[in-house]
């Protein structure tokens, strides 16, 4: 029987087999934010556990600071002391540390990706759920605890059973409109927030082999929305090309070497899956989600779903969800008005996410009772849409053109919407209370997103 | 890590799904200078008070019996979300000790054992009765959660077996440390690491 890439890169990784289903496994790469790394970094010093490999191991500011124009880690005081830390500790085990006001600074999951720290074939982890994202690189890559963070800092592994596997492949070519992550909204919605729950998942097919890496990233951020806490595309020629020459990239022969490993990872032909599901790209439209879930999602075009015509089991927390949003079932969601927009976040805030809401932005302003947010997801991606005029872009529409950040998807940065406003954002979670106490959340692509700012209201890309 | 074999106590049903970790404890909690044994009194703040910060009567939470109840009964998925182990610091906090469920967020679940809660994974049916029989009492019902035997005991003496990994449930047990059971294996971590540099050397930067 064949393997899947994803056993492949596991299999490669196991040190040694503890029973009961239980490994020890190598991590290549950990990535340290500043929410827990500085007091991960401290606490396995306490402990008596100096840092494993400070090689591979990277740091960058991104949770914690104000993205606000000029900032620095005093803008955003309560951040301030994490921020510190990071950086003492970080500097004291020659831990390279992205940090504010550098080059290479970003969201974790952008700027890991950005500089080649994120390679095919590696296990990497983070204290970040998101780090699902680094898949769309073909990485074995997952989100872990702050005491799972401290065991890797330690021993530079993990102990680990291995999940079941799980193949999305979405065949056919985007309909205009569609983006990753509507792929992956629309597969969320078919297959609800638990779907993934004790499986890694492998993304396929030939509208997954027809995206850039960018959207790649996209489609595995969202794993986690599902249940897993990993998702991967296999690497490919795509793959190859996008990595060739960044930073932390191997070079010349090694570089050779290192994509001829990779060549060997994609799962083989006759590999075999614990689940299979396929979509047909027919049938996926622009998406908006309408409750508090990452499964309460539909297309633009419908209507709010009615909760005394859905599933038994899931209409208490449909009720709950509308009353929360403060939505009436069954009126069309187009047309919604909307206070705020966010454009950013490790979901949707690289260089073509920004091209994207431009396309739609330019020549338009924004709606006079929409704030607009743009918050870039690293100083080099700042840079690029800045060279490219994207930034006069967004700020002749009345938008905000922002620092790197979180900022605004999780607001633990104090970066809020504000009560009772909703907003259209193109992060990854719409729960109760994540933008802000009682704020009211949409999750929807950057095209959309920015649709929506123009519009004051939800809007369908497709009709601008 | 904290040791648990056993607890008997009053079971809270916070009956609904998909309970997430941003709804257990708000992130900026994890930023301000907050301890970890300080997270309690923020646990599920924003289903625990109203926005003037007063105690909400409707939550289960502020009712008697469960206001210190160390056992929660929820629906499926609970603790999806973000990977924040505040949440389970939280839960800790305010003096739980285990959550029943039909199934857990991955990562939460990998939480609560680094830290000696125990989550116990029961077919919604189980879970929805044993809510019953705690709701039909006058306050008395208890709930068993027994970790050497992998049982729940209902309050009205139902026995219900549950399964925990064998490896876990040793280490919860006898409150072992994973990262010195881990440095026992270091030769073998230096050997594999010795031969990975010459298999793949571009990983190591």
């Amino acid at each position: 029987m064949g393997k899947a890439l994803f056993d492949k890169i596991w299999d490669g990784h196991v040190i040694a087999d503890l029973g009961n289903g239980f490994v020890l496994m190598h991590i290549d790469r950990l990535l340290l934010h500043d929410m827990s790394g500085g007091k991960a970094l401290k606490e396995a010093i306490e402990k008596g556990y100096p840092p494993a490999q400070p090689r591979l191991t990277y740091g960058t500011p991104d949770h914690t600071m104000s993205t606000q124009p000029g900032r620095t880690e005093k803008t955003y005081a309560p951040g301030e002391p994490l921020i510190l830390s990071m950086r003492e500790t970080t500097s004291a085990y020659g831990i390279k540390l992205f940090d504010l006001g550098q080059d290479g600074q970003g969201i974790v999951h952008v700027m890991g990706p950005e500089q080649g720290l994120t390679l095919p074939g590696t296990t990497l982890v983070c204290g970040d759920s998101h780090t699902s994202t680094h898949g769309g690189m073909g990485a074995l890559a997952f989100g872990i605890g702050s005491s799972e963070l401290v065991h890797v800092i330690a021993t530079q592994t993990m102990v680990q059973r291995k999940p079941k596997r799980l193949r999305a492949s979405f065949e056919g070519a985007l309909l205009s409109g569609v983006t990753a992550k509507d792929m992956i909204l629309h597969l969320i919605g078919e297959l609800g927030t638990a779907a993934g729950t004790g499986y890694s998942v492998e993304y396929a097919g030939s509208a997954v082999r027809s995206l850039p890496v960018e959207a790649r990233l996209t489609l595995c951020n969202l794993t986690i929305e599902m249940g897993a806490r990993t998702g991967m595309v296999a690497p490919d020629d795509t793959t190859y090309e996008y990595l060739a020459g960044r930073d932390y990239a191997p070079k010349g022969a090694m570089w050779d070497r290192a994509v001829a490993h990779w060549r060997t990872l994609p799962s083989d032909p006759d590999a075999e899956f614990d689940r299979e599901h396929t979509i047909d790209m027919k049938n996926v439209a622009p998406q908006i989600t309408w409750g508090t879930s990452p499964e309460h999602v539909i297309a633009v075009d419908r209507a709010i779903p009615d909760p005394s015509t859905g599933p038994e089991e899931k209409r208490g927390a449909w009720e709950a969800a509308l009353r929360y949003q403060g939505l009436e079932p069954g009126k069309p969601i187009e047309g919604t008005k909307v206070d705020w927009v966010f454009i950013g976040s490790c979901t949707n805030s690289r260089i073509s996410d920004l091209r994207a809401a431009a396309t739609i932005v330019k020549g338009r302003h924004k709606a006079d009772h929409v704030t607009a947010w743009v918050v870039p997801g690293s100083v080099r991606i700042k840079q690029e849409a800045e060279a490219e005029g994207l930034d006069r872009v967004f700020l002749e529409a009345g938008f905000e053109w922002r620092e790197p950040g979180c900022s605004m998807c999780l607001a633990s940065n104090g970066e809020r919407v504000p009560p009772g406003k909703r907003s259209v954002s193109t992060s990854n979670r719409n729960f109760v209370g994540r933008q802000g106490p009682g704020a009211r959340t949409h999750l929807a692509s950057p095209a959309m997103a920015a649709a929506a700012a123009i519009k004051g209201a939800i809007a369908d890309v497709r009709k601008i | 890590m904290d040791k648990f074999t056993k607890v008997t106590g009053v079971a809270t049903p916070l009956m609904r799904q998909n309970v997430d970790t941003d709804l257990i404890i708000r992130i900026e909690r994890l930023v301000d200078n907050v301890t970890r044994e300080g997270l309690g009194p923020y646990c599920f703040e924003q289903i625990r008070f109203k926005p003037d910060g007063s105690e909400d009567p409707d939550c289960i939470f502020n009712q008697e019996p469960y206001r210190d109840a160390p056992i929660i009964l929820s629906r499926e998925n609970f603790g999806c979300g973000s990977s924040r182990e505040g949440a389970v610091w939280a839960l800790k906090g305010m003096g739980i000790k285990t959550v029943i469920a039909p199934y857990f967020g991955d990562i939460f679940n990998n939480n609560c054992f680094q830290n000696g809660i125990l989550p116990v994974a029961l077919p919604i049916a189980e879970i929805e009765q044993i809510a019953d029989e705690m709701k039909a009492s006058p306050g008395n019902a208890r709930v068993t959660v027994d970790l050497e035997n992998c049982t729940v005991v209902s309050p009205t003496g139902r026995v219900i077996p549950f399964q925990v990994d064998a490896r876990r449930q040793h280490a919860m047990l006898n409150g072992l440390d994973d990262i010195a059971q881990t440095m026992s294996a270091k030769d073998k971590i230096e050997a594999w690491q010795t031969a990975d540099k010459t298999a793949r050397p571009w990983v190591w930067l």
